[in-house]
């Protein structure tokens, strides 16, 4: 088990943080570049499966899953999106996602006035909770 | 990890009459700041909604409530659950229009103007008026455009202090322009 990155944006798709854990391959691309591609996918995606979902759904898009690694995605109603890639047996970490929201960024960002919700952060304050928070889940490996 | 220990004790209550003071701090110096009621009711208001963009965050990290399906459990949720977190009150939902687009809020027992009178001189002074900004604010983060006005308050003679919302529309989520 891994975790691999993590990328939060706000509702206008300006990356507002980008760490990485235990990332082995580049996308071989500008940074920027690549938070416009994750951006742009997310909001594709998310239009797609509730076009195409046969049901009234509540939740929408969660995680999707290849043979190599697993997205998860959580989006509050204010639009944050929060992307965890981690290795692709973690089961469903909603909750996790949820406390990482309220109990990092929401604590460290938003209670924060210097924190621009707009502007990548450059707290170190919130860079340090994060990775302790992430290094504290239990399908963070032990090394 | 100081930090962390306040934290602790905050468990979401303070005095109300700390909040009401500091509040009334607020107004006083606008108040002293500007000439005319409506400049500082608009300061008021701006402040308000710088506050309710953050608020919003706040509120939904604690209460995990996610997006509503229609304005009137919206008006439930404001009255029941952010009024009763953060200002320890349930105002009353009521004067629904036809059309299911406006509502008001009743508030009998304003926690921010518990210490105050209006002067004669400032009849034009909507002292509350941070709410509506808040509540503006808060709601345009959750993609809501809504109108927020005093319709009656208890500090200019009224028997009740009533908020007016009014939906306007629904701010879709737009695609950042792309370079290609």
């Amino acid at each position: 088990m891994t975790i691999y990155n993590i990328y939060i944006f706000n509702r206008a798709g300006t990356c507002l943080y980008y760490h990485e854990w235990n990332r082995k391959k580049r996308s071989g691309m500008s940074q920027e570049e690549e938070f416009k591609l994750m951006f742009g996918m997310l909001f594709s995606l998310k239009s797609f499966v509730s076009r195409l979902s046969p049901t009234d759904q509540i939740q929408g898009l969660s995680s999707y899953r290849t043979s190599q690694y697993k997205l998860n995605f959580y989006e509050t109603p204010s639009g944050l999106k929060i992307i965890l890639n981690t290795d692709f047996s973690v089961g469903n970490i909603k909750d996790t996602l949820h406390q990482l929201y309220s109990q990092v960024f929401v604590e460290y960002v938003v209670k924060n006035p210097i924190c621009d919700q707009d502007q990548p952060i450059k707290s170190e304050l919130f860079n340090s909770k994060l990775d302790e928070f992430v290094k504290s889940l239990p399908f963070y490996p032990e090394t | 990890m100081s930090r962390q220990v306040a934290r602790g004790v905050d468990t979401k209550k303070i005095s109300s009459e700390l909040f009401a003071l500091t509040y009334g701090s607020i107004v006083a110096q606008l108040v002293n700041d500007y000439e005319e009621d409506d400049e500082i009711n608009k300061q008021l208001d701006k402040m308000g909604y710088n506050i309710g963009i953050r608020i919003i965050e706040d509120f939904l990290a604690r209460s995990g409530i996610g997006r509503c399906t229609d304005f009137r459990e919206t008006a439930d949720i404001i009255s029941k659950v952010a009024f009763k977190m953060f200002l320890g009150i349930t105002p009353v939902v009521t004067n629904w229009s036809s059309t299911g687009d406006e509502f008001s809020l009743l508030i009998e027992n304003n926690p921010l103007t518990e210490f105050v009178e209006l002067p004669d001189n400032h009849s034009q002074l909507n002292y509350s008026n941070i709410i509506c900004g808040a509540m503006r604010g808060a709601l345009e983060m959750v993609q809501l455009d809504v109108s927020v006005w005093f319709v009656q308050d208890q500090l200019k003679g009224d028997n009740i202090t009533e908020i007016r919302l009014k939906f306007n529309k629904r701010l879709e989520d737009a695609l950042p322009p792309g370079e290609d």
